[in-house]
Order: C-alpha cells, then sequence, then structure tokens
C-alpha cells in the first residue's frame, strides 16, 4: 500500500518538508513576517509601472524583503546543486510553461496566494478562507493534470 | 545601530528564503514532473511534503504569539490580510489549472531555476507577466466601477 502510492518512499519529502517549513518559521521568528512568494510577482511591478494597483502601500513597502526572500529561494537551489546532492534532470514543453506560467500567475495574485501563502502560512494561521482556497486550486490542478494525462497530453 | 537592525532583518530574510528553497529541492518538488505526479496519483509524496510543513508551522504560528509579543528583531507577528470572494474562488481556479498544466508554483521555480533548470526562467516570465496583467486588469475594473458612479 505504501509502496503503491509512495514509491520512492516517505524520507524525502518529509525532510523536505520540514526544511520548508524551517524556512517560514524562521521568518515568521525574526521578523513576523508571512512568507508567501507570489506577491513577489506583484510587488516587482511597483518598481517598473507607476499605475494605482502596483503603487499601493502593500507593495511598495514590501517589496525589498520579498526581492531579498525571493533571492533566497534561488540561492537554496542553487547551494542545493553546488553540494552535488542527487536532482534528476526536468523537460517540459515550451507552450507548457507560457500558458501554465500565465495563468498561475494572474490566478495566485486573484486569488491571494499560492501553495506557500496559502497551503502552508494560511493553513498553520487556521484561516477557513485558506483551506476552502487549498481545495480550490488543488482540485483543479488534479482534474486538470488527469485529464491531459488521459488526452495523452503527458509531460 | 539602525543600520544594525536593517542588516539582520535582510541577513534572516535571506536565510529563511536559502532554507526554503533548499527544502524545496531536497523533497524533489522543484521538478515539475515531481508535482505532476502527485497530482496523477502515482507518488503522494507531496502530501507528506505539504504535511510536514504545515504541521511544523501549525505548532509556531499558534504558539509563538502567546509566549512572545514581537519577532525576535521587534516586529510585529503579521496576520494574512486575505478575505474569501468570488473573485478569489476564481483565482483558485485559474491558478490550479496552470499548476495542473505545469506542475510548476511560484516557490518552486524559482528555487528549480537556482539549482540550474533553466527552463524555468521562461515560467517565471510568464508568472510575472501574469501578476501584471492581474494589476492592470484590477485598475481597469476600478476605473470602469468609477465611471458607473
Amino acid at each position: 500500500m505504501i509502496a503503491q502510492y509512495f514509491p520512492n518512499g516517505l524520507e524525502r519529502y518529509l525532510i523536505g518538508g520540514l526544511l520548508i517549513g524551517a524556512g517560514v518559521a524562521l521568518l515568521f521568528l525574526c521578523t513576523g513576517r508571512q512568507g508567501g512568494v507570489s506577491t513577489f510577482f506583484s510587488a516587482a511591478w511597483s518598481w517598473l509601472l507607476r499605475t494605482p494597483f502596483f503603487q499601493q502601500a502593500a507593495f511598495r513597502d514590501t517589496r525589498q524583503w520579498r526581492l531579498i526572500y525571493t533571492l533566497g529561494l534561488m540561492l537554496g537551489g542553487t547551494l542545493y546543486f553546488l553540494l552535488g546532492l542527487p536532482l534528476e534532470s526536468s523537460h517540459l514543453p515550451t507552450w507548457k510553461l507560457v500558458v501554465g506560467g500565465l495563468l498561475i500567475g494572474f490566478g495566485a495574485r486573484l486569488g491571494g496566494g499560492c501553495t506557500s501563502g496559502h497551503g502552508i502560512c494560511g493553513m498553520a494561521s487556521l484561516s477557513g478562507g485558506s483551506l476552502l482556497m487549498v481545495c480550490t486550486f488543488l482540485g483543479t490542478a488534479i482534474v486538470t493534470a488527469m485529464s491531459l494525462a488521459a488526452l495523452g497530453v503527458a509531460p | 545601530m539602525i543600520r544594525n537592525a536593517r542588516f539582520f532583518d535582510h541577513l534572516a530574510t535571506l536565510a529563511s528564503g536559502t532554507l526554503f528553497g533548499f527544502g524545496l529541492a531536497w523533497s524533489t518538488m522543484i521538478r515539475p514532473e515531481s508535482v505532476l505526479a502527485f497530482l496523477t496519483f502515482q507518488d503522494l509524496g507531496l502530501l507528506l511534503v505539504l504535511g510536514s510543513a504545515v504541521g511544523l508551522n501549525l505548532l509556531i504560528f499558534q504558539a509563538l504569539p502567546k509566549i512572545r509579543q514581537r519577532a525576535l528583531l521587534g516586529g510585529v507577528f503579521q496576520q494574512r490580510p486575505f478575505s474569501l470572494d468570488k473573485q478569489s474562488l476564481a483565482g483558485g481556479v485559474l491558478f490550479g489549472l496552470g499548476w495542473g498544466i505545469c506542475g510548476i508554483c511560484p516557490g518552486p521555480a524559482l528555487a528549480g531555476l537556482g539549482a540550474g533548470n533553466g527552463d524555468l526562467l521562461i515560467a517565471l516570465a510568464s508568472i510575472f507577466a501574469g501578476a501584471g496583467m492581474h494589476g492592470l486588469w484590477v485598475d481597469r475594473q476600478n476605473r470602469k466601477a468609477a465611471n458607473v458612479i
């Protein structure tokens, strides 16, 4: 049963999740901030566009720490790579990256968060709204991925 | 002193992001294929990743504000500014569609690029463009509403 649903074991996922959680916890412990990732993509536009939405204080006042946090996320991946830890290659067709990316960017901002904001911070805050958001995007993603797989549009 | 406080704030933020990104790489979630394997029920590992990350922070987010009044560097413990409505649910559906198509979300895309998967630059540029379209769209909706009144 475990081997059927977890062909790659449990340990890697549990430890990885704890490391991810430790990052979010460290940010909250040190600075009191909630470490959602997707807001950065709106906040960064405040440097480029002088439009009312992007010039909100919520973006202007947080863009600096969000940029540093974003750089940290990339650095974490680089560190993993430099330590020579196991890494399988990955390749997706370009159209999936473009169409998927646009939907993710627009959807996450319209929905007020992504897997880190709603999924980790929101659920850890016991927010009913975030729980419903997680069910919505997780449910939609499962149906979408299953349908594409059934149609033979495999990765 | 103030300069020192800013330095430690930036250092803590960078360290948090680094730990987060390293964990994403460790859990294999930086590979879109791993996420898609979860979404098609071939490997339910993502459930464990999310579960352990949420479990740890449930403890921190609930207990810490009761033990301490302020964060270590002096900031207040912030709440998530979020109110659920039809629009945010629609956003959740769009996000889910994108996530289901490519198995990418913002955090893993950043960490995966850092780990050397250059393809993800295309995904990140598209996410950035999507967030830009969202902001311009909100402004347009607000202008329309103002004109009606």
